[in-house]
């Protein structure tokens, strides 16, 4: 057996990679959860499932999204849980404020702004291999006011459908829809703002 | 004809549900005219992109700090 081919368990031994690792699962699950104690726990949850596994994995990238891919799943039934429990505050009031942040951006017509005009983000993979343009997301997503970033995050992190994530959350579907366009209306602006500076507009 | 907050709206909401085709065809004809929302659209596609970028494995976006 190759040390690039182990099972799980012993590759979670390393010292150094299980803390790498540890801290990514937990930045990831803060970022959800909004609450470092269930965080915490969806951790401490998915690393005892994973040292328990059998699956082999040829490197420790193999290995990372394994373990994401269990994350995931602890943190969707921490939210299924959160939500029978009725925790869940509602999603109205932090939305309403948000509704007049984005019509700044257009004119009385409705159209946009010269100054707001969305401009072209290039080549998407060139930006997706500079470290710093996650550093940049991460903060975007953080910016997101708590219930829209979750909608979202449910939406695009977890992977469910519209439908389901509106029945799990007791809204309507147009409620639905109305927090993801806010959603991606925040984060693209903040991307166009803090990542894709103004100072080279490509119109 | 469309408004781009109409446009921005469709564009959104086509990340979630198949757009209908009264919807789509004064979408098309409105991006063919406005490089903004052709712009917003692109960027629509950017996020989704990114979020599944970020959300199999995430890059470790920590250890630049």
């Amino acid at each position: 057996m190759s040390a690039n081919d182990s099972p799980a368990g012993d590759a979670l031994r390393d010292p150094s990679f299980l803390a790498d690792l540890r801290r990514d699962l937990l930045r990831f699950a803060e970022l959800q959860l909004r609450d470092q104690a269930a965080a915490e726990d969806a951790v401490q949850e998915t690393l005892a499932a994973a040292l328990s596994g059998q699956d082999r994995f040829a490197g420790q990238a193999a290995l990372k999204t394994w373990v994401f891919a269990i994350l995931k799943n602890k943190i969707v039934d921490t939210l299924r849980r959160r939500q029978r429990t009725a925790t869940i505050t509602s999603l109205v009031p932090d939305d309403d404020e948000q509704e007049d942040d984005f019509a700044v951006l257009f004119n009385p017509g409705r159209h946009w702004n010269p100054a707001d005009r969305p401009q072209h983000w290039g080549d998407p993979e060139a930006t997706f291999a500079q470290q710093q343009f996650w550093v940049v997301f991460e903060v975007c997503l953080t910016r997101l006011p708590e219930n829209t970033a979750r909608v979202f995050m449910m939406r695009e992190f977890l992977g469910l459908e519209t439908p389901d994530i509106c029945l799990e959350l007791a809204l309507t579907p147009s409620h639905c829809h109305v927090i993801l366009h806010r959603a991606r209306m925040g984060l693209r602006l903040c991307l166009e703002q803090r990542w894709f500076t103004p100072e080279n507009p490509i119109c | 004809m469309l408004t781009c907050q109409q446009a921005t709206r469709l564009l959104s909401e086509a990340q979630d549900r198949k757009l209908r085709l009264k919807e789509q065809w004064p979408l098309k004809l409105h991006l063919l005219i406005c490089s903004g929302c052709d712009h917003f659209r692109q960027q629509m596609d950017f996020l989704r992109q990114a979020c599944r970028r970020y959300s199999v494995a995430p890059p470790n976006a920590g250890d630049a700090e």
